[in-house]
Order: structure tokens, then sequence, then C-alpha cells
């Protein structure tokens, strides 16, 4: 308070308020910065040392950015980059794709609406790994119920955890199927907020249902599409739960993404210093990706719903 | 009328496939061991309880349900509670730097979980809370503290400040109008968030797999993964366990379907 | 009951603007004072500013001579009825009552819930939830709640503008007739001026955060102290042209001049002032309001008032004559009234 221009007395009253807002906020903030702000600087100073508990002999040297060099040289942390690349187009496209069509459907919906929300709901809300075995089980003997499926199309079924190229099916289907009604809702609540009169107003103009969904639709529709696009991604570019439960990154490492890697690294192998490096790539790399984003398509957007 | 009857056929068809997988589960559930991968036919016939059983008898199944009760729970108490006061004070009370708490706190909860599972281990194992429950409703919280305070923060502000204002006209200080005018409104948006961090919790796996050791704390995800037999896996009770932990879920989906989509489309957050 | 007063009162918000310009203001003991103005004129600012549910960036509020601008709202002891009503949604009409009695630990509470619910005649509705309650009905509760508490003064926030035009009239009657039963300080905020006119002892006129004007209501229709006051109170808007601008009073350059629509009156007689086109006619029932055109070249009307028998017709030229002792001169550089 020395000197600083005498205040008014009724600032006293303010300050009170700012000091009752911070008493609020301090303890959740507390354990925020606790648990996820200390471990994010933790791992970056992790990063930068060989730490390896299966070779607590070698001790905690510091070794610069070593470990960021080696990943730049490992063809596992490459080709795991790439199938997390691969799983996040094909799973993002099908959802948003399969998620918009979803909601068009629900938002045409006259009666029942609510039983079917419901239904929608469900597989949003079974547990990832739930999602993963029940579709392993799908897909898994040579006479469960994808083959059969496949065979009455008059087709070969391959073998699908065995192969390379077929693991993936399920794997994709599987997140597609459990995200797909969070993308629909999502899509639903923004197709609501757009005024019936508008389409009306375009069909009085002459514009058939094409040209209303290009029109009216699809650019009013972009804030939500916006959200689900940016959410989804990020959420996909994290997948652990199925692949670990469903292939393991199988056969070989043939389906094993970033994460999985990672975990393996750390929690299965113990090089922790190496599992760091790894962890602050994923880290900045979702980051980038986050604020590019938001810088494309403007955090306004964004950010709308909280004011 | 034509159009009409396309949205249905496309909406049956888009709901069949998202509903099937789950009725297959449960009618495999109870479908005995050998004919499990039997040709299959939509129309059950010859259903038994062995799997159900088995999964008590044979298997502790018991345990994981209440572990992931407890830790479920108590996340989302502590995350609630917690939550709420600051969401509170970012919605209403005036002081500075609120937009970058609000910024930090969706910052957080987009972090990769992978990014700390590391150092969160070594600290837990120097504090010895390792295969605990606090041990896991800790790095629970990170990200269900955030969910819950943006979640909140939405609520909040949908409240109207008159009633506040009204109440301190009506000589409540702050205290009084947080318990009797703003805590009553804002129950409905409390329920939600909380139904929503306990699916989210009860659903947890990453955290869950490394931080608890032995089967006596593991949750029901970690549980039902770590079923396989050496060299086969046990179907019938994955199956079964499957159907159990999907029952909770699936029961507060059922009662609290509209507060689900009204939260999750209005913090338009996942995970 | 409460004497209040405003000094040298500034409020400007964290965004820079500055609502409340500099606003010195004695409310006397028992008055009821109107706060009128367009919106935005600062009108509801200075009222939560006499509330304490802001805080004066300058000045100092005082009740009774006190000092109450460091006190929270909670502690001065006055009510508020908001626009909005904002009755607790969870609570009946009863606990809404009754809340602030609670909060007070007052003895009697529920005789005195009773006797304020009977002055209002909503002692029906006491067990139901506002969401149960006719606009009308929530707006009794949200004066009921107001006057249970015995205040020091009541502030009201445009308490009428959510009910219907027939409504509005009755309950303004019934207000008037509660401050005289009562006889309790009342700051009343409304923009209309129909309202202000009706209720208020005095009326003090704002705009852009600073009042205009403070007096009796049928001094500030008789006597507007500037141009802005004499356009906005009183309906239809007074007439308002510069002197050499066709019609002249012999006032002189510099001057501004306005008329009320009342007092100027047709005339066939060759002593008009001047003569016009009827451009617009308006029946309102009682009397009929006319538009003239007199000055080809502007585009502004003169309006008149004149009685709803004589038949006019659009396109008529027809004679007027301002009422000499009812022209209002205002200088043009300060808007100020000429004639003191």
């Amino acid at each position: 308070m020395i000197g600083r221009r005498r205040q008014h007395p009724a600032r006293a009253w303010e300050d009170d308020e700012t000091r009752l807002a911070w008493a609020f906020v301090l303890p959740a903030l507390g354990v925020v910065a606790l648990i996820a702000v200390f471990p994010i600087v933790w791992t970056f100073w992790e990063s930068l040392h060989l730490d390896d508990l299966r070779m607590p002999w070698l001790g905690r040297p510091r070794v610069g950015f070593a470990n960021y060099a080696e990943a730049l040289g490992d063809q596992r942390f490459w080709s795991a980059l790439a199938h997390t690349g691969v799983f996040v187009a094909a799973t993002v496209t099908i959802e948003l794709a399969a998620g918009l069509l979803l909601a068009m459907a629900l938002d045409r919906l006259s009666r029942g609406a609510s039983a079917v929300r419901t239904a929608v709901l469900l597989p949003w809300a079974i547990p990832t790994v739930v999602a993963a075995l029940v579709w392993r089980f799908i897909f898994e003997s040579p006479s469960g119920v994808a083959n059969v499926a496949v065979h009455t199309l008059g087709m070969t079924p391959p073998t699908w955890f065995a192969d390379a190229v077929a693991a993936w099916v399920p794997l994709v289907l599987a997140d597609a199927w459990k995200t797909t009604p969070f993308v629909a809702l999502l899509l639903l609540a923004g197709l609501q907020t757009i005024d019936r009169a508008l389409h009306e107003a375009a069909a009085i103009d002459g514009a058939g249902p094409w040209r209303q969904f290009t029109g009216v639709t699809l650019p009013l529709l972009m804030p939500a599409l916006l959200v689900a696009f940016l959410f989804r991604t990020l959420d996909a570019f994290r997948v652990f739960d199925v692949v670990y439960v469903m292939t393991g990154g199988g056969p070989g490492t043939a389906t094993e993404p970033i994460a999985v890697y990672t975990f393996s690294t750390l929690m299965q192998n113990l090089r922790f210093g190496y599992g760091s490096a790894l962890s602050m790539i994923v880290f900045l790399v979702a980051f980038l990706f986050a604020l590019g984003t938001i810088q494309v398509f403007g955090g306004r957007t964004l950010l709308e719903g909280r004011r | 009328m034509i159009r009409r009857r396309g949205w249905l056929v496309v909406t049956t068809l888009l709901v069949a496939g998202l509903v099937l997988p789950i009725y297959w589960t449960l009618v495999s559930s109870f479908t005995p061991e050998s004919r499990l991968f039997a040709a299959p036919s939509l129309v059950p016939h010859g259903l038994v309880f062995d799997h159900y059983r088995a999964l008590f008898t044979q298997r502790d199944f018991w345990t994981p349900i209440r572990n992931s009760l407890i830790v479920a729970s108590a996340t989302t108490m502590v995350s609630v509670a917690l939550g709420a006061a600051c969401a509170y004070a970012i919605a209403r009370l005036r002081f500075r730097g609120k937009s970058l708490l609000l910024a930090f706190v969706l910052a957080v909860s987009m972090f990769p979980q992978m990014a700390i599972v590391s150092p969160l281990y070594v600290v837990l194992r120097a504090m010895h809370l390792l295969n605990t429950y606090p041990g896991l409703v800790l790095p629970y919280l990170t990200f269900a503290m955030p969910l819950a305070i943006w979640l909140l923060v939405g609520f909040f502000r949908q409240l109207p400040a008159d009633l506040e204002e009204a109440a301190m006209m009506d000589g409540a200080g702050r205290m009084r109008t947080l318990r009797e005018v703003i805590l009553p409104l804002a129950l409905p948006g409390l329920a939600t968030t909380a139904i929503l961090t306990f699916l989210y919790r009860w659903n947890e796996f990453l955290f869950a797999l490394s931080f608890t050791l032995g089967p006596e704390r593991y949750t029901v995800p970690v549980a039902i993964t770590l079923f396989r037999g050496q060299y086969q896996v046990p179907w019938g009770q994955v199956l079964a366990a499957a159907v159990i932990a999907t029952i909770p879920v699936a029961a507060i989906v059922l009662v609290a379907q509209r507060r689900i989509i009204a939260g999750l489309t209005s913090g338009a957050v996942k995970g | 009951m409460a004497a209040v007063t405003l000094r040298r009162v500034s409020k400007r918000f964290p965004n820079g603007a500055l609502a409340v310009r500099d606003v010195t203001l004695e409310i006397a003991d028992g008055e009821l004072l109107v706060l009128l103005g367009p919106s935005g004129s600062g009108k509801s600012t200075l009222l939560r500013l006499i509330a304490g549910l802001d805080v004066p960036t300058a000045g100092a509020v005082l009740i009774d001579g006190r000092d109450v601008t460091a006190v929270p709202p909670q502690h001065r002891d006055l009510a508020m009825v908001f626009q909005s009503y904002a009755l607790y949604p969870h609570k009946t009409v009863r606990q809404n009552l009754e809340f602030s009695l609670r909060v007070r630990r007052v003895t009697g509470i529920a005789g005195r819930v009773q006797r304020a619910a009977e002055l209002l005649g909503i002692a029906a509705l006491l067990d139901r939830k506002p969401a149960e309650l006719s606009g009308g009905q929530r707006q009794r509760v949200a004066l009921g709640r107001a006057i249970v508490r015995e205040p020091r003064a009541f502030l009201l926030d445009e308490p009428l503008s959510n009910l219907d035009p027939l409504l509005r009239v009755s309950t303004r009657t019934e207000l008037a007739l509660l401050h005289r039963r009562l006889g309790t300080t009342m700051v009343y905020v409304t923009h209309d001026q129909e309202e202000a006119m009706t209720l208020g002892t005095r009326i003090a006129v704002m705009r852009d955060g600073r009042v205009e004007q403070v007096d009796a209501p049928l001094d500030v229709f008789r006597r507007p102290a500037n141009v802005f006051v004499a356009g906005f109170v009183g309906s239809p808007a007074m007439n308002v042209w510069e002197e050499g601008d066709g019609l002249s009073a012999g006032a002189g350059q510099g001057t501004v001049l306005g008329i009320r629509p009342h007092d100027i009156e047709l005339t066939d007689s060759t002593a008009a002032d001047g003569r016009g086109r009827i451009e617009v006619v308006e029946p309102l029932g009682a009397a009929t309001l006319i538009h003239l055109r007199v000055d080809r070249r502007s585009s502004d009307l003169v309006r008149v008032v004149i009685s709803a028998d004589r038949a006019v017709a659009v396109g008529d030229v027809v004679g007027f004559r301002l009422r000499r002792d009812r022209v209002h001169q205002f200088d043009r550089e300060t808007g100020r009234r000429r004639d003191g």
C-alpha cells in the first residue's frame, strides 16, 4: 500500500471480496497445481536424465537432450507416431461423419426421442476397457459374429488380430462405436440452436435439402463441429485403453500408438528418463495442436460456451 | 414423406449399430462357454447363470466393484466440493486473473495423462501411497477437478445474479447467501457434475493400471482386463463382468440422460 | 426511516465506462424520489450505489448523516425491489417474506408476514412457489418482501416494467397509496415519465451519469432546466427549434425555443404565428396529435395536440398560434434554461 495513491475507503470492501475469492479458489487450484503442474515440470526435468530403474547402479546422471536425440533415431518411436496419426485420422473422420448423420437423424426424430437418446448414450457411458473387450469378442474367433457377417457378404475374413493391417479394423470400429454418440450429442445440441425459420427462409428462397445443408446447417454448425473436432483429436491422440486391451499394440508392434509405447517404456521397461522424453514429446505435440487449432479457428468459438 | 422415411431408416440403422453389440454381450454372458463361438443367432436360448456365479465364487469380483465405487465416489465428492468453491469464485466474485485461471484449468484438462504417469508413480511411491485408495483418488483429481470447475462455472453463471443481490439486500452475508440461496439453486448443476465425474472415474483405466499393484486394489476395468488366462481368455466370465461393469453406468444413464447430455454439451469436455 | 445523501458520487466500471458522474443529491426523510432517465443514463447504477451493491469510485453515500460508503448492503437496512423481482424460486412466498426477518433474528415473524401479506392481498398465496404465481402476484410478493422488513428506505428498480399496461397503471396507484401509508423514504428508478410524474414527490432527471434537474414533477414539466429535460419529459415531446429557424419568438440569436404540443392552437385568424401543412394525423382518443410541416426545407415537423372534435385531414394547410407565456427559452451553447 505504501507509495500508492490513497484509496477510496470503499476499496477495502472490494479487497475483502478478492480475499474471499482467493480463499475459494486456492484449495482447488493448489490440488491441480500439485498433481498436474508439478508432475509436468518433473517429467521435463526427468527427461534430461538417464534414469533406468532396471539398472540402478548407473545412478541418474544428467544427459541433456540425449533422450530426445534417441527418440529421433528410434524406429519404433516413429512408427508409433505414424500409428497414432493413422488412428486419429481414421477415427476422427468416421466419428465426425457418423456423428453428424446421427445428430441430423435425431434432430428429425419426433417420437421416442428421449428413449433413443438414452440408447445412443449407452456406448459412450460404457467403460472403454469393456467396449474394447466386447469388440474383441465380436472379432475374436473364426466363428465370431464379425467373421460370420463377412462370410455372408461372400468374402473370406482375415485373421483379424494376427494381421498387421486387418487388426486396425476392430480397433477403429470399437473407438468409433464408443465415441460417435458423444460427437452426435454435441452436434445435436448445435443443430437445435439453429433457428428453424432459417431453413424455412432458405426453402422459400428455393434451396433444396442439399443447399439447405451446405448453406445453412454446415456454416451454423461450425462452432460445434470445431469443438467436437478439437476434443476428439486430442482424445484420439492420447489413445491407450482400446489398444492396450484389444491388441496390446500387436501383432508385434503393428498397431502400437505413442501412448502404449510410452507406457511400456515407463512402466514395463522402467526406463524413466527415456519414457519421460517420449511423454514430453506427446505433451508438446498435443499442446501445439490445440494452440494451432485455436489460432486457426479462433479461441472465441471455443470459449463461447463459458460466457 | 419419402424423405422422412429415409431418415427413419438412417436412425434405425445407426441406433441398431450402437445397441446390437450391447445386446450381443448381454446374450453371450448368459450362454454356456461351449456354445459361445457357435453359429451366432439373435434369438437367445438355453441361457445359464454360470459365468456370473463363477465371477463371484471362483473370483472375488466384489473387491474390484467395491474399490471402483470407493475411489470414484471419493474423487467425485472431493472434486465437486473444492471445484464448486473455485467455480463460484470465478463465476461470481470480483478479482483479477479470472480468465487466466479458466484458461489454465482448460489447459490442464487437455493434458495427456501419459505425460504425468511416471512422476505421479514416483511421488506416490515416495509417499507410500501406491496401491492405496488415496493413491488413486489424488491422481484422479488431476482431471476430475478441471472438469468440475469447467462445468460448474457454466452452471453458476446461469444463476441470476439478482437473487444473490436480493439476499444481500435482505441482510444475508456471503456465507448465508451461499447456503440458503446459491447452493439450493445450484443443486441440479452439482448433481450433473457429480454424475459425469463419477462416470469418468468409474471407467478410468490407465492410472488404475499404473498405481495399483495387486487384486486387492484393482478397480473394475483393471480386474476385467487382467482376467485373461495365460493361453485362453475366459470369455464367458469376461462378458459377464462387462455386463456388471456396465450396470451402474447404464442405470445412471437411464435415470439422468437429460442431465448428462446437458453437462456434456455445456462443457463440451470429454476425458 | 431515513434521509439519504449522495455527496459527489462517481462510479467508473472496470471496463472504463463512467456510469455516474459527480452526483450530489439529498433525499429527504419520507420522500419518494424518482430517478428518471433513458436507458444507459446511470439511474440504475445510482440506485445500486445507494443499495451498496456497487461501490462508488469517488464520493460518499450517507444515510441519516452517517457515511455508509464502506458498509456492505446487508448492513445498510435498505430494501430493494428488483425489476426481475428476484424471488427465491426454491422458497414459498411465506419463506420469501420470512427470509430477511430470519436473517435478522427478529421476533414475531409470523405476525409480520401475515400483516404484510394482507396489506398486499397475497395472504392466500403464502404457501405457493413463485413459479405458480402470475406476473402481478410475483410483483406483489416482491413488494411484500420489501415492506415486511420495515426498512429505513425502499429502493425500487423499474418495479412495474414487467407488468402488462393495465396492471401497470393500477399498481402504480397502489404504490402511491402504499407510500403515503408507510411514509417511508423511497427511491424509484424508471424510464417511464408518466410513472415519474404520478408517483414522485420529486423527480431527478438523469442523462449520461449526471443529474440534469431535481424538482417536483410539475416544476420539471413547467420549467425544464435544459433542452434535454424539456425533450425527455412530457408526451408528446416538446417542439424544439432554433430562433430564426422559421418560427420566431423574438428572443434573439443563440436561443433555442421550445413549446409543448398542447400549447399551440390552430387558428384561422390572420394573427397566426405561422402556417403549416398537415403531414400525419394521430387520433389519441381524447385528443388528436397532428404533425405540421412548417418549413419546406426542414424535415422537422411541428407537433400540435388539438381537440378530437376538430376535423382535420392530411394535406390541409392550417394556421397556428403559440401561447407566448408557454414558450421556453434555452441557451444554444449550454442548453440551459434562459429565464432563470
